[in-house]
């Protein structure tokens, strides 16, 4: 009665943290190993220009809600430089002013973003204003109608209208028409704008944006691309400069067409380039923030949105379980004999902070050291409270004293002591001290080194990266564990040390 | 060298007791722990045990407090020879035995002299809980040091040879005595290095030893035979095991038990989680003498008279 309740208890836990952890898992994609990475395109935009006597004022477009991106970091260094950053007010652009009121020699300005791509789409919109249609002298309109005529036959739809127009103006051997409408318009930034300006005559709402193509690394370029308006999906839709439609998947879209990308003291000058370097990041930090535009409360509610440094003692705390567990195997079906029942995982916690060679030499030596005071104080003869404190304050001094040595020899490593603990390093000195009074020294280093072997391997698999990245980001985990520890609750085989201990009676029996 | 699979097979055959079957199916299921404390403070058992009129050993004073250590040399003054003991000590933890005096100093039982200084600081140390078993503040006994039966002193080094009993729901299933040696320091516990020997129940005839691991037929020490040897007072020694069961409460309990020249037997403390090493000291498994029991209790037939229990385990532990 009694044995089935617990089963069914454990059964449960296991079912529970197996089943939350499948839909953390598979629903919403959260990533099983560290080494799981997502790119990220690291953009440093440069600006130089040789600035005039007096005050200078440099204004550059950002990026910004570009469809299929979200920006994880921007930095800004402009040395001696005013800056202020404004959006419009329509919440569709942004750019940094960046003020000097005296500067000499060439002048160059940073911005660096780091763009990751979180498959995001552009929400819904509503049409906007219709631009002003070109004004063209008499020859033009004529090739302008006679253009436009010819387009409209040829197209089914606003957005074949404009792809087929985008066409025409790339033709390596333009029409008549267009070689003259295109004469005074040689740039592809001039084209566009001229492209939105047909397009207004025909009533199709179009607009233009300055967009990176985040291909290859190196050196990056802002080219034009066409937008027009589709009245049903209430989205835009964008063409290249040769009328292809269509998103191309790596193309982060800067800053809207209407106003230039780079403007030095009100006039369009200086020199701007661009640099794009894609690297890999954690995909754990991607699914949070896709995680967080589709439903904040599942990550509201989680280890995941505390601060930083809460994360980190929680990615630490979430490993002692998995000690806890490791010492219950070892002892109940090993066999294992320590010091104490969870000294072992306390020692291996503090080994995270040092790395595990250097933990062992400094626990080693903090330990020897005390025990040499602790064998000198038994000659002292103190009670054991006053002796424990003496001990514990023995240890801290031996602990400062470590970390400045260890300092003035720039042994980083050293200075990690101070995180060890304590408390437990000074019972396991009156521990080691008492078990070798009344057991002899044989026994007490036998036990001593057994539990510093154990520390070590539960160091080893409590800093395993992937386990640690599993409990940390599927907590539920440690149930599946607390079912397995129940089920091992009511465990009476043999310890593998008993038949060991027992083997004299084995050996006397005959299989028969 | 057997692989641990063929071991594990033949201790099951054998029907070996391990630490986790015993605690798991008998000191948590027999063993209410509100009844701890009859056991785990020995002041307490002594106290059960002389209102249950068994033999213990008689409690010369009763240390509580530090200042009643330096009075302690005064009020011991009429005994040659005492035992210092923590009341909560385990596995024979901080136990001294002084034999005798010389001056101001005091002579342990090995034979060493100890200043009251240090006399003083080893009880003080007993006191603030070093030898206790969770470390809390503890009290200690002072008690008659038991001289021992001569039968023991050609197998003994330097110390009291002590009878363990192991009583299941009052029937006693198991013994062994226990040598100490040289190595064992006079103390009488195994995995100290003191020499398990079984004893065959029905006849209280020693049958086989065990030193460590290892079977043994001789003392280490004095090299005299360990095996046929008769426990004196045999049946005496099986009727307190059997009613140290209405005296504790505790279904599953370890007894144990010393001969005095004079005495007698008496008791020296109960222990709630007897070890496993008297089966090694049998040769035989403790699982089939517990489910003989458990077999009587399913029946109803488990009796409550003490002599009876004895009875059916004479009948029927025998130790070949």
């Amino acid at each position: 009665m009694r044995k089935t309740q617990l089963y069914l208890v454990a059964a449960l836990m296991i079912v529970i943290g197996l089943a939350a952890f499948y839909y953390k898992w598979h629903v919403l994609s959260f990533p099983l190993t560290p080494v799981e990475q997502t790119e990220v395109w690291d953009i440093q935009a440069r600006v130089e220009y040789q600035p005039r006597s007096g005050p200078n004022q440099v204004t550059l477009q950002l990026p910004m809600n570009s469809p299929g991106f979200s920006i994880l970091d921007e930095r800004f260094m402009a040395r001696g430089y005013g800056m202020t950053i404004e959006r419009d007010r329509a919440g569709s652009g942004r750019e940094v002013q960046w003020r000097i009121r005296r500067a000499r020699g060439d002048q160059a300005l940073y911005y660096r973003a780091t763009v990751y791509r979180d498959g995001a789409v552009e929400a819904p919109g509503d049409r906007p204003g219709q631009s002003q249609p070109p004004e063209l002298e008499e020859a033009e309109t004529a090739a302008a109608n006679a253009l436009l005529e010819q387009v409209r036959e040829q197209s089914v739809d606003s957005a074949s209208f404009a792809s087929r127009l985008l066409r025409e103006f790339s033709e390596p051997s333009p029409s008549p028409e267009v070689a003259l409408l295109l004469r005074e318009r040689a740039s592809a930034n001039d084209r566009a704008q001229f492209a939105v300006e047909l397009l207004a005559i025909r009533n199709i709402a179009a607009r233009w944006v300055h967009a990176l193509e985040l291909g290859v690394d190196g050196a990056g370029e802002l080219r034009p691309y066409l937008q027009i308006y589709d009245t049903d999906a209430r989205i835009w839709r964008m063409l290249d400069a040769q009328g292809r439609i269509g998103w191309p998947d790596n193309l982060l879209v800067w800053s809207r067409g209407d106003r230039p990308v780079l403007d030095v003291d009100g006039a369009r000058g200086g020199r701007f380039d661009i640099r794009v370097q894609s690297s890999l990041v954690d995909s754990l930090e991607a699914a949070v923030k896709r995680l967080e535009f589709r439903d904040e409360n599942l990550v509201a509610y989680s280890l995941l949105s505390l601060p930083l440094q809460t994360q980190d003692v929680y990615k630490i705390l979430l490993m002692v379980p998995i000690g806890a567990f490791i010492m219950l195997l070892l002892r109940n079906l090993i066999g294992v004999k320590t010091f104490g029942t969870f000294m072992p995982v306390l020692i291996a916690l503090s080994f995270k902070w040092t790395s595990l060679l250097a933990g062992v030499i400094l626990f080693v030596l903090v330990v020897g050291m005390g025990l040499l005071v602790r064998f000198y104080m038994e000659r002292l003869k103190l009670l054991l409270v006053p002796r424990l404190t003496s001990i514990l304050i023995v240890v801290v001094l031996i602990m400062a004293f470590v970390s400045v040595l260890s300092n003035r020899l720039g042994l980083e490593v050293g200075l990690s002591i101070a995180l060890f603990p304590m408390i437990i390093m000074t019972m396991t000195i009156e521990r080691v001290s008492v078990a070798w009074d009344e057991r002899g020294p044989g026994y007490a280093m036998k036990m001593a080194a057994g539990s510093l072997l154990i520390a070590c391997l539960a160091y080893l698999v409590m800093s395993w990266p992937p386990l640690e990245h599993l409990v940390f980001v599927f907590p539920e985990v440690l149930l599946v564990l607390l079912g397995l520890t129940l089920l091992l609750g009511r465990y009476s085989g043999y310890r593998l040390t008993e038949l060991f201990r027992f083997r004299a009676l084995a050996r006397s029996q005959t299989d028969g | 060298m057997l692989n641990p699979f063929t071991i594990a097979r033949r201790l099951r055959r054998i029907g070996l007791l391990g630490l986790n079957a015993r605690n798991a199916d008998y000191v948590l299921l027999y063993n209410q722990r509100r009844f701890y404390p009859r056991v785990d403070d020995k002041l307490q058992t002594k106290n059960l045990a002389i209102a249950a009129g068994l033999p213990v050993p008689a409690l010369y004073a009763v240390v509580r407090e530090e200042h009643e250590i330096a009075a302690l040399h005064d009020k011991l003054a009429p005994y040659e020879s005492f035992v210092v003991k923590p009341a909560h000590g385990s596995g024979g933890d901080g136990i001294l035995v002084i034999h005798g005096r010389r001056g101001n100093r005091y002579r342990r039982a090995g034979g060493s002299l100890m200043s009251r200084g240090e006399f003083e600081h080893h009880l003080s140390n007993g006191l603030s809980g070093l030898y206790s078993l969770g470390g809390q503040p503890d009290h200690l006994l002072v008690e008659y040091c038991v001289k021992f039966d001569p039968v023991f002193e050609k197998v003994s080094y330097g110390g009291v040879p002590d009878v363990r009993i192991i009583s299941f729901l009052g029937y006693p299933v198991m013994a062994m005595i226990r040598l100490p040696t040289r190595m064992s320091d006079g103390k009488a516990n195994l995995h100290q290095g003191a020499i398990g020997v079984g004893i065959d129940i029905p006849t209280g005839l020693t049958r086989r030893g065990v030193w460590g691991t290892e079977p043994v037929e001789e003392h280490p020490d004095t090299e005299n035979s360990i095996v046929g040897l008769a426990i004196p007072h045999w049946q005496e020694l099986l009727l307190i095991a059997a009613r140290s069961y209405e005296l504790s409460g505790l279904g599953y309990v370890g007894v144990d038990i010393v001969l005095d020249r004079e005495l007698g037997p008496l008791i020296l403390e109960l222990n709630a989680r007897p070890g496993l090493s008297i089966q090694i000291a049998n040769g035989q498994g403790l699982e089939p003498r517990l489910r003989a029991v458990q077999q009587l209790q399913r029946s109803g037939n488990l009796s409550a008279d003490p002599i009876e229990r004895v009875a059916f385990a004479c009948s029927h532990f025998a130790t070949t």
